[in-house]
């Protein structure tokens, strides 16, 4: 969260050297911005937390304790089809409103941004139903491991698009308030490369929990 | 100091020494261990007498003089390379050997126990005909010169043994407990024994004797008094003590003994402790699994986790009196018992040899 | 003045006003200059060392003798899990990270790190995790579950870990009691873990981007190459602990059954998930003391060092195998002879790298003219010491020598070769070394002297005889023990060495406070050093440096004080070296960025969220809504903040 706020704040130009030489934003040693190439890092770092999260799910895969009605049986795989395929549309959206906003279009831009906060918005809508029609079939938290890696998983990456969706809103509103014009485009950018991440992620999530066709207990 | 590490290894006589094996399973480790360390003791004189050559030769005498700038020497390098790889390749080749060799099963001769690890003590059950159903706890007897295979389970402290054959996957309860770790270092190296799984250990004894052993996990508060030990006997012997196991607990009659044995059952002592032969009056189960079995506790030479002295009343008796002032985390509750009540029962516990 | 134009947006934010003080105590609480966050960690990572130490000492006070009841075995066992606890999370780690900021951003000649707020905020996160870690004193003790916190032990509240009931006290409250235990554990540590992630990114952006020019990756010194190294190890070891923290967390207070047997649960993926961490995180904390001495063993020894390329590949290959190795952590688990034997191969296959390393720093004392000043002699130490370790490592690594050796008092000793002798060792070198860099003073030698020896010896005689008590059946962790084993007299001993230790650290502290004011005075490159911190003034100014240098080789200052005759020989160029100081007047015109209240602000809440999950209901809810409304309002104000004001 701190390196987002921080690359979302612009520049940080510690490396500069003389007034003129903050002009150039590309002084740096590998001619990538300091933000951008932060945020390839803590993508990296975050390939290992949904690593370890998809590596537990796998390894609970099947334990039910005991109760085998709690399982992916549940699952509604047509509904979450439909909510991960708005989620991989959101990216298309992220592309053009990268796009517009590089052509200085900023009426575009926020057509795009907007649309693309609002379909993270259906997919979470679409997380907090699952989760409600599960919690009233008697998965909970504390059923099994089985249910406790499900909801850890899926619930850490709802964050991320929570996080994501509260970023490009606030991209919205300073485009609304004049505050990001195309000069900004790496902001912007940067925000995209999380965003498309996220969606890349739940690509792999939406496979381990609901294409894998579920076996029987196994405890 | 090299003397000195010499004559730390092959120090013999101390009861609970890796150094001093005293059955196959330890020997194969030790040999092993005194290659690797032979080779280690090599490298340590070489790097250690490389660097104070270094230190002597090379320092500071003055002048003005700049030494040669050298930046490395690919050949030197290649070398310290190489010659650390063939070592440990040398090294690695037993290593693999040896692994494989102790995880070899033992054959049918193999006596079968069940060892249960529990905050902190330790439950051996003895498995098939031959162990006629004979548990005992902190004290593992074996013969000498076979195979004992330990099948290792951990459970929770006040969960009941659902018994060797429970199946989790019909309902049965599942071993909970916390991790703790089965190690006779003259016997042999550390199994683990967790929740959830059974482990697997061989051990055996060349020679009769005592070996102290200690979990070497840490279980919680008690974790360094639990304690234990493997008594080998002769194999005759071994049979003669089974046998004397298996009989179940002769009732008491009158007496000190018998007021004892009332109080076991109105005490609840027998609700966590079971005693082969003697079912209290209201019909509670005699096979409960929660603490040690006790049918013959007078014949064995430690309990409370190997930390107290069957030989010494005085300690039975403040045991009685408070289990977990004496033994911190310890599961056994203080009942209040009276001085005279604490008599009577130390009076029936050591009538049953 | 700022890179990009400030919002105007960013006007009707301001929250807070711009924090103008340059002394006392708020210019350092809201400084982003690397150099002052540098000298805040040093100071709270030596506090936390002291208080580590100072719990060392009590549990060797216990274990002087045999029966002994100094502490009771619920002390004893907050005070062992505490002292690794801080050792590895809140000394090693930060102590690394210390030395990265101050000497790191002056070694590749850059004004400050990438990201200066962001620097700011891993220190002020790091504190906190400290404060809340620490704060059990002041509720129900502090986590008692040894550092590794194996579950089930960590998870199950069925049998009192902490003892609570002994007291009198009800179940209700014993599980409370150790509910709260673990909750210190798994939320300080999660939150100590964001610190050093932040710190991990800004670490490698600083190293990959604001290199001066003329420093290609293989110009730079070995300890930035160090440094590089152990941030992603930082970045890609960090999120795995994170995982195993959550589930830790969601167990123990919301009843998930990740590790609980009894629902299906495993006790064995929290070992492997900590030890997928917990290798690793034995490199990060090596490492930086492996670019230090290679930094002082040059400079003392008047020569490059020894094979560059291999130096930094065989730090490479380390950081890159230790993720191979975790379960050598747990061969006494069961795992099976062919996981062993794999986890068996891949560490014996370390011990590769780390003895060309050893050879390496050989060759470079060798034909070289060697000044044995204290920083030196503590880096030949660390090369002594740390050889120790290495090869007690090998010996773990021969699975069958293991099953004897784990979880005994060999293992304690292998590690604190390797983390004392190695990591401390080191670190002090690095202390006595740049000290005069960092206050313009030297520290004074014969009591540095004195201080390496009475270390090496009381080093040796705590950890040395450690040895023998693992071999000869001690087991780690046992809060008493019988007489009769053959350990009283080794133990005593042992005890004897840790006051040795805890009196020569003493005179570490005494030296270094002393000397800030009576030290002689050091000038820019009092050892005739070979790395561009020591081209700026000691100490240097906040820009760090005039005009960023030009960079033409490795060892840059080296070769600038000394040119090349015909013959190929160096000789020394007289007045130190033409172009080395550049005193062009336009101080004026470097800008560095401003300070800031939001990193520490932003810190403040995550305690108070963490302190919400001891509550529940009501409380809970308002006290995570107060803690992210701090955090994360800071994080916002801090967004829309410019990093640097205009017209400045």
């Amino acid at each position: 969260m701190a390196d987002t706020a921080s690359s979302s704040a612009g520049g940080t130009p510690a490396a500069v050297t003389t007034a003129e030489a903050s002009r150039e934003v590309h002084s740096t040693s590998l001619g990538l911005s300091n933000e951008k190439l932060a945020m390839w890092t803590l993508l990296g770092s975050e390939c290992l937390f949904f690593g370890a999260l998809i590596s537990a799910y796998l390894v609970y895969y099947g334990r039910y304790n005991g109760l085998p009605e709690i399982s992916p049986a549940l699952f509604d795989i047509p509904f979450t089809s439909v909510s991960t395929f708005v989620l991989l549309m959101s990216s298309l959206g992220m592309v053009l409103a990268l796009a517009a906003i590089q052509r200085g279009d900023d009426r575009d831009f926020r057509i795009w941004i907007l649309a693309t906060a609002m379909m993270g918005t259906v997919f979470l809508s679409g997380q907090i139903y699952e989760f409600t029609v599960f919690v009233n079939e008697g998965m909970r938290l504390d059923t099994s491991p089985f249910a406790a890696s499900f909801y850890v998983l899926t619930g850490f990456h709802g964050i991320h698009v929570t996080v994501g969706v509260l970023m490009l809103i606030t991209l919205w509103s300073r485009s609304m308030t004049g505050n990001l014009t195309s000069e900004h485009s790496d902001v912007v950018e940067n925000i995209g490369l999380y965003w498309h991440f996220v969606d890349i992620v739940w690509i792999v999530i939406f496979t381990a929990i609901y294409l894998i066709p579920y076996e029987q207990a196994r405890l | 100091m090299l003397g000195l590490v010499a004559a730390g290894c092959a120090t013999n006589g101390l009861p609970q020494s890796a150094m001093d094996p005293a059955g196959p399973v330890a020997r194969t480790e030790d040999q092993l261990w005194d290659l690797v360390f032979w080779i280690a003791v090599a490298v340590f004189v070489l790097v250690q007498g490389l660097i104070l050559y270094a230190v002597f030769k090379f320092r500071d005498r003055g002048g003005d003089d700049i030494p040669k700038q050298v930046a490395g020497n690919t050949r030197l390098e290649v070398i310290w390379t190489i010659i650390p790889t063939l070592i440990l390749v040398g090294i690695a080749v037993p290593t693999v050997q040896t692994i494989f060799e102790l995880a070899r099963a033992p054959g049918d001769e193999a006596l079968e126990v069940r060892v249960v690890g529990k905050q902190y003590w330790w439950a051996f059950e003895y498995l098939g005909d031959e162990g006629q159903g004979v548990i005992t706890a902190t004290e593992l007897h074996i013969p000498t010169n076979r195979p004992v295979a330990l099948q290792m389970q951990a459970l929770s402290a006040t969960q009941p043994d659902p018994g060797p054959d429970a199946d989790p996957a019909v309902g049965e309860p599942v071993s909970n407990g916390v991790i703790h770790s089965f190690w006779v270092p003259r016997l042999a190296g550390k199994q683990d024994a967790v929740a959830g799984h059974t482990r697997l250990l061989t051990i055996e004894a060349d020679e009769p004797g005592t070996y102290p052993g200690q979990c070497a996990e840490f279980c919680g508060l008690s974790h360094a008094r639990m304690r234990f030990s493997v008594i080998a006997h002769e194999p005759a012997e071994f049979e003669r003590w089974i046998a004397d196991q298996a009989k179940p607990a002769q009732p008491a009659n009158d007496g000190l003994v018998a007021q004892g044995q009332e109080l076991f059952s109105s005490q609840q002592c027998i609700s966590c402790h079971a005693i082969q032969g003697y079912e209290a009056a209201a019909g509670q189960a005699a096979d409960v699994r929660i603490g040690p079995n006790l049918t013959h506790f007078a014949s064995r030479q430690t309990f409370a986790g190997g930390f107290l002295d069957v030989d010494d009343p005085e300690q039975l008796k403040a045991w009685l009196r408070d289990p977990p002032g004496i033994k911190p985390g310890a599961q056994m509750p203080n009942l209040g018992l009276s001085d005279q009540q604490i008599e009577a029962l130390s009076a029936y516990l050591y009538s049953l040899e | 003045m700022t890179a990009v134009p400030a919002d105007s947006a960013s006007q009707g934010l301001r929250i807070l006003k711009r924090p103008k003080a340059e002394t006392g105590l708020w210019s350092w609480v809201t400084t982003t200059d690397h150099k002052k966050i540098g000298v805040m960690y040093f100071l709270a990572t030596m506090f936390f060392f002291v208080v580590a130490g100072i719990e060392a000492l009590l549990l060797r006070v216990q274990l002087a003798v045999p029966d002994n009841n100094f502490l009771s075995p619920d002390l004893y066992n907050q005070l062992y899990t505490m002292h690794g606890v801080t050792m590895v999370f809140f000394v090693g780690i930060p102590l690394g990270a210390a030395f990265f900021n101050y000497i790191m951003p002056l070694q590749i000649g850059a004004r400050d790190v990438a990201f200066p707020r962001l620097n700011a905020f891993s220190f002020w996160v790091f504190v906190a995790a400290g404060v809340f870690m620490y704060s059990g004193v002041l509720l129900n003790g502090l986590p008692n579950g040894g550092w590794f916190n194996y579950a089930p032990l960590s998870t199950t509240v069925g049998p009192d870990p902490s003892g609570y009931t002994l007291g009198g006290g009800s179940a209700e409250l014993a599980s409370q009691v150790h509910m709260g235990r673990m909750l210190l554990y798994s939320v300080g540590l999660q939150i100590a873990g964001i610190a050093t992630l932040a710190a991990a990114v800004n670490f490698i952006v600083t190293i990959l981007n604001m290199r001066a020019p003329g420093m290609t990756l293989m110009r730079m010194p070995i300890f930035v190459w160090m440094t590089l190294i152990v941030a992603f190890l930082l970045l890609f070891a960090l999120p795995v602990i994170g995982i195993a923290l959550w589930q830790l967390l969601f167990d123990v207070r919301f009843g998930a059954g990740f590790f609980n047997p009894s629902v299906g649960g495993d006790p064995m993926l929290w070992e492997h998930m900590f030890w997928l961490f917990g290798h690793p995180e034995v490199y990060i904390l090596i490492l930086p003391a492996f670019g230090i001495i290679s930094e002082i063993i040059p400079t003392f020894s008047r020569k490059p060092i020894f094979g560059y390329t291999a130096m930094v590949f065989a730090g490479i290959a380390i950081g890159f195998l230790g993720w191979g190795v975790w379960a050598h952590h747990m061969f006494a688990t069961g795992m099976g002879p062919v996981a062993n034997t794999a986890f068996g191969l891949t560490t014996m296959t370390i011990a590769v790298p780390t003895g060309v390393k050893i050879f390496n720093w050989i060759g470079t004392m060798w034909g070289g003219k060697l000044r044995l000043t204290t920083p030196m002699l503590f880096a030949i130490g660390t090369v002594a010491m740390f050889t120790i370790g290495g090869l007690s490592g090998v010996t773990h690594a021969v699975v069958p020598t293991n099953y004897q050796q784990t979880d005994s008092y060999y293992v304690v000793a292998h590690f604190h070769y390797v983390l004392f002798g190695g990591l401390v060792f080191g670190a002090i070198g690095g202390f006595y070394y740049w000290y005069p860099k960092v206050t313009g003073r030297l520290m004074n030698e014969t009591l540095g002297k004195i201080n390496f020896w009475t270390l090496i010896v009381g080093f040796n005689l705590t950890f040395g005889l450690m040895h023998f008590l693992g071999l000869w059946g001690m087991p780690r962790r046992i809060d008493t023990y019988a007489s009769g084993f053959g350990w009283d007299t080794l133990n005593l001993i042992i005890t004897v060495g840790a006051f040795i230790i805890a009196g020569s650290i003493l005179l570490l502290v005494i030296n270094m406070a002393v000397s800030v004011r009576r030290g002689k005075l050091a000038g820019d490159d009092p050892w005739d050093a070979r790395t561009l911190e020591w081209m700026t003034s000691s100490p240097p100014k906040h820009y760090n440096f005039r005009e960023i240098p030009q960079i033409s080789a490795r060892d840059e200052l080296w070769h600038r004080k000394h040119a090349v005759t015909e013959d190929g020989a160096y000789i020394r160029v007289p007045a130190g070296g033409a172009g080395l100081v550049v005193d062009h007047d336009h101080e004026s015109d470097i800008h560095m960025p401003d300070p800031s209240f939001y990193p520490a602000l932003s810190a403040v809440g995550m305690p108070i969220m963490g302190w919400a999950l001891f509550t529940s209901g009501a409380a809970m809810i308002v006290m995570l809504a107060v803690g992210s409304i701090i955090t994360v309002g800071s994080l916002f104000a801090w967004a829309f903040e410019p990093s640097a004001e205009e017209g400045h």
